[in-house]
């Protein structure tokens, strides 16, 4: 990730998904939490897109309905 | 053939057996302590929760059917879910037409930068993602069409690797890299459109 030019952190938007994916080579891994740690610009960006993916997770996740749990276990097939 | 062997043969065809029940009373009891992991990325991948319902019966059905073709020791839970997203394609969902994506998402930060302009005076970004109601997520995500959704809630919601996504829809590694950075973006611009419709 490199530092403010005449458009901001374009480079960091590309890097974030993979840094958040843990996807970078060490060294790019390594880059980005140096250039996270100096760039609030990034800093809170990169803070908005990790509590989005977890937000969204939590959200979404519903339990299974008991009821469909006992149907599944009514499938399973009877020893002879 | 004398008395003694076919009692010898009966005897190790009654182990055989009772090994073979053994291994199938571990492999359901195994399936079926995944099902709520694969309720929860069902729930998604169908349009509804009655659909979502329907085919994680039918995808146990067919588990403990088949449950011979599976590999003791390989991912069971991606196992289950190749299943479960075969079985959704057969019920011709894809049939569903793809809408044109417009260049709404051109940007990564769209909705952060809704979120930012219309919050004001932004200080705590954890709490941003709060101004998203349940609704306003489900209703985004329901919004993403199937492809991208597919992965999405694979890898997001049911955390399976890339390799997993790939191997349970059948398509490669790269093509489940770009459509989860496609999808990521149009589930954030419909959430962005949400937003906006609440303002």
């Amino acid at each position: 990730m490199m530092g403010h030019s005449g458009d901001p952190c374009a480079h960091c938007e590309e890097m974030m998904q993979p840094y958040l994916d843990h996807i970078l080579s060490e060294a790019e891994m390594r880059e980005a939490e140096v250039h996270l740690s100096e760039c609030d610009w990034c800093r809170r960006r990169y803070r908005f897109e990790e509590s989005l993916r977890v937000y969204v997770r939590q959200v979404v996740s519903e339990p299974m309905p008991a009821a469909l749990k006992q149907k599944l276990a009514a499938l399973r097939i009877p020893l002879d | 053939m004398p008395v003694a062997s076919v009692a010898r043969m009966e005897a190790s065809d009654a182990t055989r057996i009772a090994a073979g029940a053994r291994d199938r009373v571990r492999f359901e009891e195994e399936a079926l302590e995944l099902s709520d992991q694969v309720y929860r990325v069902a729930r998604h991948l169908a349009g509804s929760r009655e659909e979502a319902e329907d085919l994680v019966q039918e995808t146990y059905a067919r588990a403990f059917r088949s449950w011979r073709s599976y590999q003791p020791g390989t991912n069971l839970r991606a196992w289950l879910l190749r299943i479960l997203t075969n079985l959704n394609i057969d019920r011709g969902r894809r049939q569903q037409r793809t809408p044109p994506m417009q260049g709404l998402e051109a940007n990564d930060y769209f909705l952060y930068d809704k979120l930012a302009e219309s919050d004001g005076a932004l200080s705590d970004e954890e709490r941003v993602v709060e101004r998203l109601s349940q609704d306003d997520i489900v209703t985004a995500l329901s919004a993403v069409p199937h492809d991208f959704r597919d992965v999405i809630v694979l890898v997001d919601i049911g955390d399976f690797s890339y390799q997993d996504a790939a191997q349970i829809l059948d398509i490669p590694i790269g093509t489940v890299m770009s459509r989860l950075h496609r999808g990521r973006r149009i589930l954030k611009r419909e959430l962005a459109e949400s937003v906006l419709e609440d303002e």
